[in-house]
C-alpha cells in the first residue's frame, strides 16, 4: 500500500471540537492527568527504592565493598575501592561456587523432566472426571499446599518422612530401620522435587485446566466420528490445544531457571550438607550476608541474574521462531 | 415425547455420546491416582491436627504421632495463646500481615487505577517501569545493603516495605479496572467527580471481589514470609511465626513451657502440662490456619486472576 498524497490534510479553523490527542499540549494533558500520576507515585517510589536502587547497587560486585568504610552502607559504597572484575575472578576460582552452579542446573534439569509434565498430566486426569462435585473437591485439595509457606512444606515433609517422623515411627514399630530420607545427600534432588510437586503441582494445573476447557468440543466429536480413539484424540487434539500454554510455561520456567527456590534450600542445607544442597541463592546468602564478603556475594548474584535474563530472552526468541507467542510479542 | 425417553442417569448424561465408556481397569487406575493425590495433602494435615489436640497419654501410647483422635485436649493451644515466645510470634505475624496487606493493597489499587486510563500522560513508560521488575531481579546483596542502609534492621517495616508492590497483582488489578465501562467513569466526571472520588465511589465498589482476592494474595504472602525475617530480624521478640516453626520442627528446638513442669490452666479441664510434640503440632496448625480460612474466598476467583496475569505478564 502506498501512502495517500498528503495534499488533502485538512486545515480546520474551528476550535470547537477538541484537537486530536497528539496535538494537545503536554501541559494540558498534565493538568488533566496529574491526579492519576499522584496515585501512581507511592508505588513508583517503593519500587524505585526497593527494586531499582538495589538493581543499580549491583555495582558493589565491582568493588571491594567494605561496610566499615562509611557511617552507613551508602557512604561505605562511596568510599569502597573499585577493583574491576576481581570479585568475579575470586568467584570463578571458588570450587564451591561451581558446586552450587552444578547443583542448581542439575535440579533445574531434573525438575524440567520430572516435575514439569506432572501438572499437565494431573489436569488431563482431572479433566476426565465427570462429576463436577468430585472435581471441585479434588481441585480444592490439591491447590491448597500452594498457600503454605516453604517452612511449612518442609516441616510437613520432616514430620512425615523425617528421622522422628510418622513413616519412621511406623517402620520402627514394624521392626525395621527407618530410611534416612530428609538427610541423604544422594537422594536430595528427588526430595526437593517431591516437595515442589507437593506444593505446586496442583496449582500449576489451573492454567492447563483452563486451556483444556477452551478446546472446542466439536473437534473431539468430529475426530470421534472419523474413528479416532481416545488416545488418538488426546494426541491430535488435546495436546496441540495445550501447546502454546506449555511453551509459555516452559519459557517462564527457564527464565526463572536459576531461582530454584531459595527458602526450600536454605531450610535444608544444613541437614543435607553443602555438597548437595548448596544452590546459587544459598551461596550468595552465605558468601554475602553470613561471611560478609559482600562484593563476592553480589558478583554471584549478578552472574545469576544475567544468566537468567539471557535464558528467558533466548527461550522467548526460540518460541517466536517456532511461531509461538512467547511471553511478549515480537514488536 | 421427552417424557417417554428412558431417563439416563445424571452421570452418563455428562459424557458426550461419541465418547467410549472407560474400561474398568482405567477407572480403577484413575481412582487410585486421584485418591493418592488427595490423600498426600490431607493425611499430613490430619495427623498433625489430631496430634496437636491429643493429651500426653494418648501421644505416649501411640509412640509419637496419633492417627485416630481419642479425646480433645486443647492445652497446646492454650500455651500458644497465653503469651510467651509463641504468642509473641503469632502476634508479630498477625501484625505484619495486617500492616503489610494494608500498605500493599492501598498502593497497588492506587497505582493500578492511575495506570488504567489508556490515554493518560506517561502511562505507557510507567507500566513498563513496573513490568520490568518481572525480568530484572535486584539481587540479594544489594537489597540487603539498601534495607539495612535505611536503618530497617530489626524493624518490622523491613518485612513489609521491600515486598509491598507485586507487579503481578498490579497488572491483574489494572486489567480489571480497564474492563469497567468508560461511560460510567465519564459520566461521573461530567458530574464533577475527581479521580479519587471516581476510584472510591465507582471503581472500587465494582471491583470488590478482585480487590479482596488480591488482598488475600498479599496477606498470604506476608503471613508466609520467612526469608526477609532471616535477613533483617535478629531479635528474638520480633521473630514471626514461620521462624519459630523452623526452630521447632526443622532445627529440633524444644518449645518453651515444656519439660520444666510448666502447667497451664485450661478452663473446664484443670491443670495440665501439654506435651512438647503437641505444642509443635499446634504451632504447625496455627501457621496453616490462616491459609485455610482465606482459601475458600480466594478459590472462587483466583483461576481468572492467574490467567489474566499469565497472559499479560
Amino acid at each position: 500500500m502506498s501512502a495517500p498524497p498528503a495534499v488533502e490534510a485538512p486545515v480546520r479553523p474551528r476550535t470547537d471540537p477538541p484537537p486530536p490527542r497528539n496535538a494537545r499540549r503536554l501541559r494540558d494533558r498534565l493538568r488533566r492527568d496529574w491526579p492519576l500520576l499522584v496515585m501512581v507515585a507511592p508505588a513508583f517510589l517503593l519500587v524505585l527504592v526497593f527494586h531499582y536502587v538495589p538493581t543499580l547497587g549491583n555495582v558493589v560486585a565491582f568493588q571491594d565493598y567494605n561496610p566499615f568504610a562509611g557511617a552507613n552502607p551508602f557512604e561505605a559504597f562511596l568510599y569502597s575501592e573499585w577493583i574491576g572484575f576481581g570479585n568475579f575472578e575470586a568467584l570463578f576460582e571458588d570450587p564451591s561456587f561451581w558446586d552450587s552452579l552444578r547443583n542448581t542446573l542439575a535440579i533445574l534439569v531434573f525438575q524440567l523432566i520430572f516435575y514439569f509434565p506432572l501438572p499437565i498430566m494431573l489436569a488431563l486426569l482431572l479433566h476426565s472426571v465427570l462429576s463436577p462435585r468430585l472435581r471441585a473437591f479434588i481441585q480444592s485439595v490439591v491447590y491448597l499446599p500452594h498457600f503454605f509457606s516453604w517452612v511449612l512444606v518442609v516441616s510437613f515433609f520432616q514430620l512425615m518422612l523425617g528421622g522422628a517422623g510418622l513413616l519412621a515411627q511406623v517402620v520402627r514399630d514394624a521392626g525395621y530401620t527407618p530410611p534416612e530420607i530428609m538427610t541423604n545427600p544422594d537422594t536430595f534432588i528427588v526430595l526437593v522435587t517431591s516437595q515442589a510437586v507437593w506444593k505446586d503441582a496442583g496449582w500449576g494445573m489451573i492454567i492447563f485446566l483452563a486451556a483444556l476447557a477452551a478446546i472446542d468440543p466439536t473437534l473431539y466429536e468430529a475426530a470421534a466420528a472419523d474413528g479416532a480413539g481416545r488416545w488418538r484424540r488426546l494426541w491430535h487434539i488435546t495436546l496441540p490445544g495445550l501447546r502454546s500454554v506449555i511453551i509459555l510455561l516452559l519459557i517462564l520456567r527457564l527464565g526463572d531457571a536459576l531461582n530454584v527456590g531459595f527458602e526450600q534450600f536454605i531450610l535444608q542445607r544444613d541437614a543435607v550438607g553443602r555438597q548437595a544442597a548448596e544452590v546459587l541463592d544459598t551461596y550468595v546468602y552465605y558468601r554475602g550476608v553470613v561471611v560478609q564478603q559482600y562484593g563476592i556475594g553480589a558478583a554471584a548474584g549478578l552472574f545469576k541474574a544475567v544468566v537468567g535474563l539471557v535464558l528467558i530472552l533466548a527461550a522467548n526468541k526460540i518460541a517466536h521462531r517456532f511461531g509461538e507467542q512467547g511471553i511478549y510479542q515480537k514488536s | 415425547m421427552t417424557t417417554i425417553a428412558p431417563r439416563r442417569s445424571s452421570r452418563s448424561s455428562r459424557r458426550p455420546v461419541w465418547e467410549e465408556r472407560p474400561s474398568v481397569l482405567g477407572q480403577l487406575g484413575k481412582g487410585t491416582i486421584l485418591t493418592l493425590v488427595t490423600a498426600a495433602v490431607l493425611v499430613p494435615l490430619w495427623v498433625v491436627l489430631v496430634t496437636s489436640l491429643s493429651s500426653a497419654e494418648t501421644i505416649n501410647e501411640a509412640g509419637g504421632y496419633v492417627l485416630l483422635p481419642r479425646e480433645l485436649d486443647p492445652s497446646a493451644y492454650v500455651v500458644i495463646f497465653s503469651g510467651g515466645l509463641i504468642g509473641r510470634a503469632v502476634w508479630i505475624s498477625t501484625l505484619i500481615t495486617f500492616i503489610g496487606t494494608a500498605i500493599s493493597l492501598t498502593l497497588t489499587v492506587l497505582a493500578a487505577y492511575g495506570l488504567s486510563r489508556s490515554n493518560s500522560v506517561g502511562h505507557r513508560p510507567l507500566l513498563f517501569y513496573f513490568l520490568l521488575t518481572f525480568l530484572i531481579y535486584p539481587g540479594m546483596i544489594p537489597s540487603y545493603l539498601v534495607v539495612t542502609g535505611l536503618g530497617l534492621k530489626n524493624n518490622l517495616l523491613a518485612l513489609t516495605l521491600p515486598t509491598a508492590i507485586q507487579a503481578f497483582n498490579l497488572v491483574v488489578l489494572r486489567a480489571f479496572f480497564m474492563n469497567i465501562p468508560s461511560e460510567l467513569i465519564d459520566s461521573a466526571r461530567i458530574d464533577g467527580a475527581g479521580e479519587f472520588r471516581i476510584l472510591t465511589r465507582i471503581v472500587l465498589p465494582l471491583s470488590k471481589a478482585v480487590v479482596a482476592v488480591i488482598g488475600l494474595f498479599y496477606a498470604v504472602g506476608y503471613w508466609n514470609a520467612f526469608f526477609n525475617a532471616i535477613l533483617y530480624i535478629d531479635r528474638n521478640d520480633l521473630q514471626p511465626l514461620q521462624r519459630l516453626l523452623q526452630g521447632y520442627i526443622l532445627l529440633g528446638q524444644a518449645p518453651p513451657n515444656v519439660g520444666g513442669g510448666a502447667v497451664v490452666h485450661i478452663p473446664g479441664i484443670g491443670y495440665s502440662a501439654p506435651p512438647s510434640l503437641a505444642i509443635k503440632m499446634a504451632v504447625v496448625i496455627v501457621t496453616v490456619v490462616p491459609a485455610l480460612i482465606v482459601y475458600p474466598f480466594i478459590q472462587r476467583h483466583f483461576t481468572k486472576g492467574v490467567i489474566i496475569g499469565a497472559v499479560k505478564g
